[in-house]
């Protein structure tokens, strides 16, 4: 039961991410690979808040968001004037200058040696440490997440981004401020991935910089595009895909070194598959290459 | 009163030279057409004076203020909207969602209120309400729940007119409104173009097809090589023998 309380609160954190990338990749239409960079950002925010200014949990959280929010607003302002591949490539220089600093801010991040001990979380009196009480915690943030991107989509705002993604053009030639409505989104996007950061520090008590490269960030994309890229089910169905799958692995008895590589393997194979048979998603609206 | 005027307007691209020192004070009412061969700088003209270029130097203003630097949505909140040449919509979703898009003064475009739903309903009521009056003007009423993409071409350009009203824009740019489609359509849309006019609204357009010009125009601008060659009444600058010359062969 442990075990399955792990799965579920590891699928909860990636709906989150999956959640926030969707509001950019899918109802936007912008690619991001600095996904992980956020969500670094809120995880070395929380832990750092708590365990060096003994922060409480509604601060650290808060403080994370904030954080990775003002970080997207300076690697939006001057790469969203671009032109989209641009800011695909801002994205990627933003996502290994965050790699780099956590790997080497030793004052700060304690570099490859992470930070341990990063005491559970207290709400309201309550103190969070056994697995249940993590499943409802992250359950509770990612139903909140899931909702925040479900009301953006729904809205007049929604309505915006996918104007945008459409075509950038229209949505100028109707008036709207397409650049101010993307640092909006890509900060929103951040803070949400900022929590799902805070939650993994409070959850697994140890962070180190190998948790937030490029690689987590391809693994969110993989999930958004997988689940369906702009659609609400979407990251939910690729987060539980990319999570549990993987685990099913174990149980064909494959030694953890060689799991790790066909793990790997795996993304890549239902990835290409995907965008070749499938190129809106399981059940997304917004497809690829169209 | 409504104005559109610019001043010593030049564009370059490279080395040719789109508009060169183009002064020009828009008639406050009625329809202008700006005519003049491919290549004349009649595009770079309405792209400049709607924000999408930034002209290389002159200044542009929209009712007495200085908006040589504004970006379009900040022209088209002072009531400055254009349309596009190619056909500018968004074909995968209805027509009634491609003008509701448009319609101006959404509180629940801003994150606050979208988030926390507030008035969103109302808010949206109101939208729907205005996008349907705008298409019911434009003739599209009973199309409004069929996806962009899936109306004819003229249709399309109604629409577009639609969403460019929705923005509730006093000063309207067209390019090449009625350009390429059935004549009953052309007149349909010359129709909804007096209308406009006649509601207080300037209509700045740009054609090609001279007999619709003709019909519609009260103004004309002729520009030939980035240059304002002409400009008066219709009637009397179509008669200029320079104009025949440069424009009408």
């Amino acid at each position: 039961m442990i075990y399955l309380a792990h799965i579920v609160v590891m699928v909860a954190i990636y709906v989150v991410l999956a959640a926030s990338l969707d509001l950019l990749v899918g109802q936007t239409g912008i690619l991001s690979l600095a996904h992980a960079a956020f969500y670094g950002i809120g995880a070395y925010a929380v832990a750092v808040l708590t365990l060096r200014l003994g922060a409480s949990f509604l601060t650290a959280f808060l403080a994370a968001m904030i954080v990775s929010a003002a970080l997207s607003v300076l690697l939006s302002l001057p790469s969203l004037r671009l032109r989209e591949d641009y800011f695909v490539m801002a994205t990627l220089g933003f996502q290994l200058i965050a790699s780099n600093v956590l790997g080497n801010w030793i004052d700060l991040t304690r570099g490859p040696l992470g930070i341990a001990g990063v005491p559970g979380p207290r709400i309201l009196g309550w103190v969070v440490t056994s697995q249940w009480g993590f499943v409802a915690l992250t359950l509770l943030v990612a139903g909140s997440a899931w909702t925040v991107a479900a009301c953006i989509s729904a809205s007049p705002f929604g309505r915006v981004l996918r104007a945008i993604r459409e075509d950038e053009l229209v949505a100028e030639a109707l008036g709207k401020d397409t650049i101010g409505s993307k640092i909006k989104v890509v900060a929103i996007s951040a803070m949400l991935a900022a929590a799902a950061g805070g939650l993994y520090a409070y959850y697994v008590t140890y962070i180190d910089p190998s948790a937030f490269t490029i690689t987590e960030s391809i693994l969110v994309l993989a999930m958004v595009i997988i689940g369906g890229a702009g659609s609400r089910l979407g990251s939910i169905l690729g987060a539980l895909l990319l999570v549990v799958t993987p685990e099913l692995l174990r149980f064909f008895g494959f030694p953890d070194s060689i799991a790790a590589n066909t793990r790997q393997f795996l993304f890549g194979s239902v990835l290409v598959l995907v965008i070749m048979i499938r190129p809106k998603g399981l059940v997304g609206r917004y497809g690829f290459g169209r | 009163m409504l104005t559109l005027r610019c001043q010593a307007l030049s564009k370059s691209f490279g080395p040719i030279k789109a508009l060169c020192d183009v002064t020009l004070d828009f008639p406050h009412s009625g329809i202008t057409a700006i005519i003049g061969s491919n290549g004349a700088g009649k595009t770079t003209l309405i792209n400049v004076l709607s924000g999408f270029l930034k002209a290389d130097a002159g200044c542009c203003f929209v009712n007495g203020k200085d908006t040589t630097h504004f970006p379009p949505y900040r022209l088209v909140a002072l009531g400055l909207a254009r349309t596009f040449q190619d056909l500018r919509l968004i074909p995968s979703v209805s027509a009634l969602e491609n003008v509701m898009l448009a319609c101006s003064r959404q509180s629940s475009e801003k994150i606050g209120p979208a988030l926390l739903r507030l008035r969103l309903r109302r808010d949206e009521m109101r939208n729907r309400e205005n996008a349907f009056r705008w298409l019911r003007f434009v003739g599209l009423e009973m199309a409004a729940l069929n996806l962009a993409s899936e109306l004819s071409y003229g249709q399309q350009k109604l629409l577009v007119l639609a969403s460019c009203l929705a923005t509730e824009a006093r000063i309207v740019l067209l390019d090449e409104p009625v350009t390429g489609i059935h004549p009953e359509m052309v007149f349909r849309l010359s129709e909804l173009l007096r209308i406009l006019a006649g509601q207080g609204r300037m209509i700045v357009f740009v054609e090609h097809d001279i007999a619709s010009v003709r019909s519609l125009a009260d103004h004309l601008i002729v520009m030939d090589s980035g240059r304002v060659v002409a400009q008066g009444q219709s009637e009397e600058v179509l008669k200029r023998p320079e104009v025949m010359e440069a424009y009408l062969g």
